[in-house]
């Protein structure tokens, strides 16, 4: 079965992060890398297709700038097959709406069994797109699995929730979106890199998928951004220090006025 | 390849994978494997499936074939060896001196038996050269090996030898007098002793000052019997062969000195960054500003030394000019990363001294990298003697 895995490529948490002046994540001055979260689509994906019969493809789909060939990159050291990357000036800004739009006309394009996706994107974090594209694609939508079971084009996962772990399942095509408890995503060996050298990248702009660039980018999108501020530095905590043994009254006193106890 | 020292794309990529590999398996638990002297297996294995072992193997037995080079091996063992020295030289050995000796002078027969596992990181295997009287006088070898009805009686023991007891541990090759030259001189030989052979031991672990999560074993043979084919090359050029191993060695235990320099200096910085006395953080001071710059000087000219040796290696310079320049990066980046740690831990004040902060543990394990596969005295004379001195 052949396995469409969708990337996100997302500002490196680690680094320098920041907004652009009309709200939008600056996503291009800024290092990236393969949201850590979509990692574990691609594990999935990997663990599918070496439990079948050895003629499973994985391409990899990211949308995005330039640079977020990188996330690519790393899915295909990580051992998928091939990498599309849908990357058009008109698309930037765009909402998970309009995002999800080009997702499903680039997915249509692919020779693929079913979608897989991570639970979210470590950026815009709406947990959305997944259930979008199964919407757009008109397939079921089994989300946030936690744990992943394959039998021929049946799918079981089970689905973790606050008050119940629910198991579902569908036949594919379908979307799948995995947790970060789906099992830890592997590291890419020097092999894999190496070999993601040769693996074919193919770059496609809006125009290949037919997509008008009024339906997406910043001017159609449905959710706009007005405004964004830092969040204020935490500030420092109090510090109780028991003298004359009235530390435990001055803790308590603390904890009641913060309505604690 | 060119011989020049650059890293490849590649190389780097590789490097942030090893990193990040190195952060979540190894770091969180280097100071309890420190505190408990346990050898983490399963860390093994996990480094065995990201490939570590198998960065200059070829694909046949699991290796990373053409795609792999000895540089890459030295940025591994550079990154495991930053978060914990005893992975790194877990790493280090397993591969230099478990793994080449038997991929350079094994036959068809023993590489198929005995590398797969090995480059799988499956299972380790230990080399045993030094004895109770046989160090850096490794020629003095005393262990005997007999051929009795076609087979090896081994008889002797060797001593401060890594991977040769774990719970992994298939084989150790040792090596052993088989015979005495017609100059009287001794015929030594190097055999493959499999674990489980009645009459070889691994001791219990040695109680060390550092590496405490690395295995380290004496090891005994009484009338330990193996069969002919487990002569390991030709007979009579054990000497020459461990020679060979050991050039290789050298270059590694440098990028294992080389990450113990970086985690030095990272510690440094933050530390100097945070610690504030007399109103001010101590990295506003000269006084330490200035160490930890030298901390950087002595880290790029080790890197440099180590990386340059490596790319000498993978472009095949002739030998007589890479033995020189393994020697050298190998004596300059083992000499830097003890006197790093003890910069490091003078810049954390009382705390250096404290096993709260990881400063401490680089500081106990530094010292061995001076000793280890040819000690700092060993590598001067091999320097002098690669400029045509006459020293003994
Ligand atoms: C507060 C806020 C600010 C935003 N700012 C910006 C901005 O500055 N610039 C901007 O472009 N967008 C911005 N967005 C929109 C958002 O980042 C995009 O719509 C995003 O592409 C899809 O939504 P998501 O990231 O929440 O994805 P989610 O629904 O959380 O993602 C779920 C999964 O969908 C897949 N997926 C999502 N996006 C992609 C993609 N691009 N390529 C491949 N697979 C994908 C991945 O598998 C991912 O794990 C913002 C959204 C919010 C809520
Ligand atoms: C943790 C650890 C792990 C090890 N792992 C292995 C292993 O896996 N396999 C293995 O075979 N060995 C291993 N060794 C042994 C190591 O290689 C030797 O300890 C080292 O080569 C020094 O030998 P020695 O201990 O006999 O010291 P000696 O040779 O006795 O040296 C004592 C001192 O004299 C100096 N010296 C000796 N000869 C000269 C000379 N000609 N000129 C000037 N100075 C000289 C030395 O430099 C040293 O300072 C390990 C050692 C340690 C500590």
């Amino acid at each position: 079965m052949n396995i469409v895995v969708c990337v996100k490529y997302v500002p490196d948490a680690t680094a320098d992060r920041h907004f652009e002046a009309d709200n939008t994540v600056d996503r291009v001055g800024v290092d990236g890398l393969l949201s850590e979260l979509d990692e574990y689509a691609v594990e999935q994906a990997l663990q599918l297709k070496e439990k079948g019969d050895g003629t499973d493809e994985i391409t990899v789909l990211t949308v995005g700038p330039e640079q977020a060939s990188d996330a690519i990159r790393k899915a295909l050291q990580m051992g998928a097959d091939k990498g599309v990357h849908v990357v058009d000036d008109a698309i930037a800004g765009s909402d998970s709406l309009a995002t999800s739009l080009v997702l499903a006309e680039a997915i249509k394009k692919i020779d693929h069994d079913f979608v897989v996706c991570g639970m979210a994107s470590t950026d815009g974090a709406m947990s959305v797109v997944p259930a979008m594209l199964a919407e757009r694609l008109g397939v079921p939508q089994v989300t946030f699995g936690s744990q992943i079971e394959m039998q021929g084009k049946e799918i079981r996962i089970r689905r973790d929730g606050d008050a119940a772990t629910e198991v579902i399942g569908a036949t594919a095509p379908f979307v799948l979106s995995v947790t970060d408890q789906s099992g830890e995503a592997r590291y890419p060996s020097f092999k894999g890199i190496m070999a993601a050298k040769k693996k074919p990248v193919e770059t496609w702009s809006l125009a290949d998928l037919g997509v008008e660039a009024e339906k997406v980018g910043l001017s159609a999108s449905w959710t706009q951004v007005e405004d964004t501020a830092a969040r204020p530095p935490r500030s420092q905590g109090e510090i109780v220090t028991d003298e004359d043994g009235s530390g435990a009254t001055a803790l308590a006193g603390f904890l009641a006025s913060k309505k604690f106890i | 390849m060119s011989g020049s020292f650059e890293l490849s794309r590649e190389h780097e990529e590789f490097r942030r994978s090893v990193r990040e590999f190195a952060q979540g398996e190894i770091a969180p638990y280097a100071a309890q494997w420190d505190r408990d002297h346990h050898f983490p297996v399963d860390v093994v294995k996990k480094m065995g499936g990201l490939g570590l072992f198998g960065l200059t193997a070829p694909e046949e037995f699991g290796g990373a074939g053409d795609d792999g080079d000895f540089t890459s091996l030295c940025v591994a063992i550079e990154e495991i060896g930053r978060v914990d020295q005893s992975m790194g030289i877990t790493l280090e050995a397993a591969v230099g001196l478990g793994i080449n000796p038997i991929l350079t002078f094994g036959t068809e027969e023993q590489k198929q038996a005995w590398l797969p596992d090995l480059v799988a990181g499956q299972t380790l295997a230990g080399f045993g050269l030094t004895e109770p009287g046989a160090g850096s006088d490794a020629g003095a070898t005393r262990t005997r090996a007999e051929l009795v009805d076609g087979q090896w009686v081994v008889n002797g023991a060797k001593q401060f030898i890594t991977n040769s007891g774990s719970d992994i541990t298939s084989l150790v090759t040792v090596t052993a007098r088989t015979g005495t030259r017609e100059n009287g001189s001794a015929e030594v030989s190097t055999i493959i002793v499999p674990t489980g052979t009645e009459g070889f031991t691994a001791e219990p672990a040695y109680d060390k000052l550092g590496w405490h999560a690395s295995d380290t074993h004496p090891l005994t043979f009484e009338d330990a019997r193996v069969p002919e084919a487990n002569l390991l090359g030709e007979r009579g050029r054990g000497f020459a062969q461990f020679l060979a191993t050991l050039d290789d060695g050298r270059v590694a235990i440098a990028a294992l000195a080389v990450g113990c320099i970086q985690a030095c200096l990272d510690m440094s910085v933050q530390y100097a960054g945070e610690r504030t006395t007399f109103g001010v953080p101590i990295g506003s001071k000269q006084g330490v500003a200035f160490q930890i710059a030298d901390l950087e000087v002595m880290l790029t000219a080790s890197r440099a030394l180590t990386y340059r040796a490596a790319a000498m290696k993978d472009a095949g310079r002739p030998m007589k000019e890479f033995k020189q320049a393994a020697a050298v990066a190998k004596l300059y980046a083992t000499e830097s990363a003890v006197t790093a740690t003890r910069i490091a831990t003078q810049v954390f004040g009382g705390y250096g001294f404290m096993e709260e902060y990881p400063v401490t543990r680089f500081y106990r394990d530094a010292k061995v990298l001076e000793i280890g596969e040819g000690t700092s005295e060993v590598q001067r004379m091999l320097i002098a003697r690669g400029l045509g001195l006459p020293v003994e």
